[in-house]
């Protein structure tokens, strides 16, 4: 595209969609937007999708192989990398538009398999294997014999509105977006609307936040508008850190502008004109893609000074985390923006009081930002449809572990818990049983099959001691150890918690000790160590109550929820593992009771010599035997044995 | 604003703004804590103080919680208890196990809280962690496995002295306080004042003892111990002996320490007569020779210390006179143990002083670059009441003892030195003498007096107008000397002293923050100043005598290399 | 290396304290780790104690004191990952690379990390070496991806 060319795209787009509130045009400049949104095309348009875990699974080489495809065989077609459409376990995706026909999905479209998909298509002739599925575009001819992509199980129970545009635009180019209708919100908000408008409007709207309790972001911006001060922050939360939870980086990763749009209309409504976006360290491509999506809002006239010509500043700064999960709690991660150790503080001074620099600050996660855009495009009424009364809007969440599909999933609020996981994760994989869904990253809880009834809402999740502010839901068959599990996020939390107050700190390494104590097996088994284990587990439902009960921050607060939910609906096999000392989903290795087929066992001596604990015994050329008083279950013996004689119960 | 909220069913009044705890403290109620500071901000991170408070669903912490209108409030409930219980517990846990053999023990808190809190059992098993004793330096010693990680001391260390030497490493049950690299206090800004001793609820901090050393010099039989003590030991001897401001303490102690063994007793200051009296002709000198000003007094070695460390650029307005201390060390070595008879290498100098910088000042200065130091061992406050009660002296029953005839007498002037603006106050007396020829009148400058960080005067001397300063709290010389930097301020002298309001709150003083114990402190100084008949430095009849017999005029070559040193830049990071 | 701090800090207005992890990352990204003379450095630039700053760094994951092997390892250990046996391989990772987790082999060869969640959780357990992903790894297959490491000549 010629430099003259872009400049008339740019000033079409800002000119006839952007300052065009009404979102109705004329024929030409429907038609003009159409081909800006590729829904006519005039040469074959290659999609890939080049987001984080498009990437992971080879994205790169699938893009490069398709390079030269399109080279070799002398095609004059586009390429364009897009976000992530959501559906993870299909990545490397690879979506083809040929002129007059629908654009379609292929799977897994790994670097070696390019060719065959492409072949397929260009030849019209047959459909490849791994095509999912055709998207709907009125302007052109649909492929035959193929699902809609909104069909499929894993999108159709999906409401789709802060995602609506992932996977599909190029994040790379702010035209993509203009031409959907962005930025058109931000220039109707600064010209219109005075900031308590604006807040008045988020209010009816029914947003709540979804980084925390819940509380009523219009409510809690016109606290930070009401402030007197003279200079206010408003700070975008993208330090998206607890494990599992990727569906964040999936909105910035796939449509970066609705996330700057959105932040740049809430600095206007709380009076800040400086505004930041805290992201996490990791998301290296994340950053690449914001840092693009920002100069390119400059360029536009969208941040800035006097943007619209109304006086109003914004500027926007990117701030890269450091690696502290912590820093996703808004007090500590104002400590890290100022330079400090990331440590929270205590609240009251809420920052809407009292924050970044010591002047009122809102800090907003990603998604509720992403929410802003359309509710001021569409308006309030129109957002409290979607979900229920009191939980307006949509929920996104990363699903991921034993389920068919796994992915990013946008639902409205309202929506079952067994929706989600029998329809669009597609219910657990490989036949297995599901045992619970955990949700809630680290600090979360895990939902016995019994409670899949429960909607997804802020109060409903609270009922069964979840929350809505973590976006991870795992799904865990019957081979998910509870107590390992519980084990494990007492681990992550442990080694989170930032030190400052001495329950979260010194009482999560307590627990974790203790469930240790219970998943290990010790030098000597006795009545002493049951009875150890046995008051472990007494103190660990006091130790939970205090720490809950005293700690500073959501972090500590929160830390002994997986212990207490799963002590709650899996208790009883914390007690096989204290009293009955098995793991019945095997995964605690210590608890594994290591036994010699005599008949295999050709007395070879070399797991004598490397058991650690002296506890096999055997002479040479004879079958050994493992005392299983002295053995440890350390598996040595297993892993050395060459004649497999050597099995576990 | 005020209004009522109802404490423990009883209806209370509170003000807008305050916090619970500051209810409390008014009412009576105690809430014990671990992290808490007067007069500083509240961290809220040892969450001891917690109450429980109708209507919120956590308990939250009486430090920082504002009351509000409709509080009902719950300081005692069972819930708490076992709240603050439970994290005491956690504490314990990995907290080692050898109270009896503990410097703090009998003084520390985290002892004090469990037996309030009844605790009767290791709850938890842990190994405490494996760390090392930092022994690096030779005033401070710190034992990371009794830290608590409560900040107190890196909050002094930030907001009062300034030099940020510790902070906390790592995070969560990793954390420790330490220094950069681990490398330990003595390659560090540390400047070694002892205010992180003075806060620390537990025996992490606590000076390096020279308590055996001295003790094996008692009774080495071929040693002549000696001491010489800080101008404010009497004061804190009769606080931490309950004996009556009425009593005769300057007196009784030279008794206390003669009973100890220590064959003679000196008043360090004396010394501090002299420091005057070099440092006023060094002053006059300076100021006739148009050299950099303002001075800097020097007699603080932490203030010294952070000057070297940091501010090398000032080493030039640093005054070169050596401390009180040392000039002490000096004089005993040298003359009057001489004319009692004892060779210098025989001669054991302990000083006793409030401070564990000047442990750390007499290490590392030695007469003529020798291996005999000015001074064999200096003692903390604390040490020395240590050593009393070891040796079982009973205050009750001591007479008073008149003083050595030698060299035991000392202006006023050399006393006020361990109340911060009194070295600059005795200072201005002798040089007003010297510039003149006659006393001041008065001779009391009101505005260096009192418990304040910053205080500033303008004496007019003949045609002369000195502006002079007096700081204590080394964070608060940084303003100071940006102004100094500016040049906005035409300042002729400046007193440093590291610790806030000077020595009567040393790091070598009983431990515990105490506004009252200062004020009495400060006091029994000020008191002397108006008894004694003494109160200049020139009128002290041993100047004469020294500067007769021993040294040459004030400030002259000779003085140089006996009292004075040459200060260079300091190797830290 | 002074070029590269000094370079780095002259983008920075000294004294303003909020400079300081932006810096540190810029100089990590650059030269790997951080050292005692990096951070004396920035504590001219900022007017801030070293203690200050190596308390602030050691507060990070992303800051390290030492450098990295010429391989190095990361491990997720996200849930998923968790799930798929993640806890196995570490195992593995240390059995056959012969150090701990957070070391480096003392021939500086090979260096092992255990991170938080790479949001590759569709694709778990998955693992990083320098800059390549592996993805779906059993225990068999990273022996192999090991292997191939060990044999590298340099």
């Amino acid at each position: 595209m010629t430099s003259s060319g872009a400049i008339q795209i740019k000033e079409f787009l800002i000119e006839k969609v952007v300052k065009n509130y009404s979102g109705l045009f004329d024929k030409a400049t429907a038609s003009t937007l159409a081909q800006i949104k590729r829904e006519k095309v005039s040469r074959p348009v290659i999609y890939i999708g080049m987001g984080t875990c498009g990437l992971i699974a080879g994205a790169d080489k699938t893009f490069k192989a398709v390079e030269k495809y399109l080279h070799e065989k002398k095609i004059d077609g586009e390429l364009v990398s897009v976000g992530c459409l959501g559906l993870c376990t299909a990545e490397p995706m690879m979506d083809v538009q040929l002129p007059g026909k629908t654009r379609i999905s292929f799977q897994h479209a790994t670097e070696e398999k390019v060719e065959d998909m492409l072949n397929a298509v260009f030849h019209h002739t047959l459909l490849h294997e791994n095509a999912i599925g055709q998207y709907r575009m009125p302007l052109t001819e649909e492929w035959p014999g193929l699902t809609y992509i909104d069909q499929l199980p894993f999108f159709a129970l999906q409401r789709r509105n802060i995602l609506r545009n992932t996977g599909i635009i190029s994040p790379l180019d702010i035209n993509d977006y203009l031409a959907r209708g962005g930025y058109r919100s931000l220039f109707k908000t600064v010209l219109n609307y005075t900031p308590e408008k604006v807040c008045e409007i988020v209010d009816q709207s029914g947003l709540r936040g979804r980084g925390g309790g819940g509380y009523p972001t219009g409510k809690k911006w016109s606290m930070a508008l009401n402030a007197g001060s003279d200079q206010k922050y408003l700070i975008c939360n993208a330090d998206e850190s607890d494990p599992g939870a990727f569906m964040e980086r999936a909105l910035l990763e796939g449509d970066p502008h609705r996330v700057v749009e959105g932040i740049a209309i809430a600095a206007y409504a709380i009076g800040a004109s400086k505004a930041y976006i805290y992201i996490r360290s990791e998301y290296n491509h994340g950053l690449l893609v914001l840092q693009t999506a920002l100069q390119q809002a400059r360029e536009y006239g969208f941040l800035g000074e006097n943007i619209f010509g109304s006086g109003v500043n914004i500027s926007i700064l990117i701030r890269q985390g450091a690696g502290a999960f912590i820093c996703g709690e808004e007090t500590a991660l104002i400590a890290s923006l100022e330079g400090k150790r990331g440590t929270p503080s205590e609240k009251p001074p809420y920052p809407a009081e009292k924050g970044l620099f010591g002047h009122p600050t809102i800090v907003n996660n990603v998604e509720t930002i992403a929410n802003i855009p359309s509710i001021l495009e569409n308006g309030p009424a129109w957002f409290k449809s979607i979900g229920t009364s009191g939980n307006t809007g949509t929920k996104i969440y990363s699903l991921t572990g034993k389920g068919k599909y796994s992915g990013v999933i946008e639902i409205a609020l309202g929506t079952k818990l067994s929706d989600i996981v029998y329809s669009i994760a597609g219910g657990v994989k490989n036949g297995k049983k599901l045992k619970a869904v955990q949700l809630g990253g680290p600090s979360g809880v895990c939902i016995p099959p019994s409670q899949l009834e429960t909607e997804i809402g802020f109060e409903s999740l609270q009922e069964i001691g979840a929350s809505l502010s973590f976006g991870g839901m795992i799904i865990l068959d019957e081979d998910t150890c509870m107590v390992n599990l519980s084990k494990y996020f007492m681990e992550f939390l442990q080694k989170e918690s930032c030190g400052k107050c001495i329950p979260c700190r010194e009482g999560t390494k307590r627990m974790l000790e203790i469930l240790e104590g219970v998943t290990r097996r010790p030098k000597e088994e006795n009545s002493h160590e049951t009875l150890e284990r046995f008051k472990g587990m007494v103190q660990l439902e006091n130790l939970a109550a205090v720490i809950r009960d005293t700690s500073l921050c959501g972090l500590g607060k929160n830390a002994p929820n997986p212990v207490l939910s799963s002590l709650k609906w899996f208790r009883e096999e914390y007690e096989e593992h204290i009293f009955d000392r098995i793991c019945r989903a095997g995964e605690c290795h210590n608890l594994r009771t290591f036994y010699i087929d005599v008949d295999l066992c050709t007395g070879c001596n070399v797991c004598h010599k490397k058991c650690p604990e002296n506890a096999i015994i055997g002479s040479v050329k004879m079958p050994h035997f493992i005392i299983e008083q002295k053995c440890t279950g350390c598996g040595i013996c297993f892993d050395s044995c060459k004649f497999s004689a050597i099995f576990f119960k | 604003m005020q209004f009522d909220i109802d404490i423990n069913n009883q209806i209370v009044t509170a003000r807008k703004g305050e916090t619970i705890k500051h209810v409390l403290d008014r009412i009576g109620i105690k809430v014990p804590t671990l992290c808490f500071m007067e007069g500083f901000s509240p961290t809220g991170s040892c969450r001891m103080c917690v109450v429980e408070v109708e209507g919120i669903a956590q308990l939250v912490p009486s430090c920082s919680y504002p009351v509000q209108e409709w509080m009902k409030v719950y300081t005692h409930s069972p819930r708490v208890i076992k709240a603050r219980k439970t994290i005491l517990e956690l504490l314990l846990a990995s907290h080692p196990n050898d109270c009896l053999y503990c410097d703090k023990n009998g003084q520390c808190e985290l002892q004090y809280l469990a037996a309030e809190l009844h605790v009767r059992e290791r709850k938890y098993r842990v190994k405490s962690a494996s760390v090392q004793i930092d022994k690096s330096c030779p005033g401070i010693e710190r034992d990371p496995a009794k830290c608590i990680l409560c900040g107190r001391c890196i909050r002094v260390c930030d907001d009062v002295i300034g030099v940020g030497a510790i902070d906390i490493i790592g995070r969560g049950s990793n954390s420790r306080i330490g220094t950069a690299f681990n490398k330990g206090l003595n390659v560090d800004t540390c400047v070694k004042c002892g205010q992180c001793i003075q806060v620390c609820p537990t025996g992490a901090l606590t000076e390096k003892q020279s308590f055996e050393k001295v003790i094996e010099a008692l009774n080495n039989k071929n040693c002549f111990p000696v001491i010489q003590f800080s101008p404010t030991l009497p004061a804190s001897i009769a606080e931490a002996f309950n004996i009556k401001a009425s009593k005769d303490i300057l007196n009784i102690l030279r008794t206390a320490l003669k009973k100890t063994g220590f064959r003679q007793v000196f008043d360090t200051s004396m010394a501090a007569d002299l420091t005057l009296m070099e440092e006023a002709s060094g002053f006059i000198d300076r100021l006739n020779k148009h050299e950099p000003l303002p001075l800097f007094t020097s007699c603080c070695p932490s203030w010294v210390k952070f000057i070297e460390n940091s501010k090398p650029e000032y080493l030039k307005n640093l005054s070169s006179i050596r401390s009180p201390q040392q000039i002490m060390g000096r004089l005993i070595k040298q003359y009057i143990t001489s004319s009692a008879g004892q060779k210098p290498e025989n001669v054991f100098v302990v000083s006793v002083m409030p401070c564990t910088a000047k442990k750390d000042e007499a290490v590392n200065d030695h007469i003529n670059n020798s291996d005999t130091p000015f001074v064999d061992a200096v003692i903390t406050t604390r040490e020395l009441i240590q050593i009393f009660k070891l040796l079982g002296i009973d205050f009750s029953a001591l007479e008073p003892e008149p003083k050595d005839p030698a060299f035991s007498t000392r202006s006023s002037a050399g006393k006020l030195f361990g109340v911060s603006g009194g070295h600059l106050e005795g200072l201005l007396r002798t040089i007003h003498f010297m510039m003149t020829g006659q006393e001041m009148d008065p001779l009391k400058i009101n505005d260096l007096r009192g418990l304040k960080s910053r205080k500033e005067a303008r004496v007019r001397i003949g045609k002369q107008i000195l502006n002079v300063v007096a700081v204590s709290g080394l964070a608060n010389v940084k303003t100071l000397l940006d102004e100094i930097e500016t040049g906005g301020n035409d300042i002729h002298i400046v007193e440093v002293m590291a610790c806030p309001f000077g020595c009567i709150n040393g790091g070598g003083q009983q431990t515990g923050r105490d506004e009252k114990k200062l004020k009495t402190r400060m006091k029994a100084i000020y008191d002397v100043d108006e008894e004694e008949i003494i109160k200049v430095a020139h009128k002290n009849p041993i100047m004469t005598d020294l500067y007769e017999k021993f040294l040459a005029v004030p400030n002259s070559s000779r003085n140089k290399e006996l009292l004075h040193i040459s200060r260079i830049k300091g190797q830290v990071q | 290396m002074d070029e590269l701090v000094s370079r780095i800090l002259s983008k920075y207005p000294p004294d303003k304290k909020e400079g300081l992890l932006p810096i540190l990352q810029e100089i990590q990204a650059e030269n790997g780790f951080l050292t005692e003379e990096i951070l004396s450095g920035v504590s001219g630039h900022l007017n801030l104690p070293v203690n200050k700053i190596y308390g602030v760094a050691a507060f990070y994951n992303q800051f390290c004191f030492h450098p990295r092997g010429r391989y190095h390892f990361q491990l997720c250990h996200g849930t998923s990952c968790h799930l798929f046996g993640s806890s196995t391989l570490l195992g593995e990772l240390e059995k056959h690379l012969k150090i701990k987790a957070g070391n480096v082999s003392r021939d500086g060869k090979f260096s092992l990390e255990v991170v938080a969640c790479m949001g590759a959780c569709s694709q778990a357990p998955v693992i990083r070496v320098n800059e390549t992903w592996h993805t779906h790894i059993t225990p068999e297959a990273l022996c192999k991806i090991i292997r191939s490491f060990k044999d590298k000549k340099e």
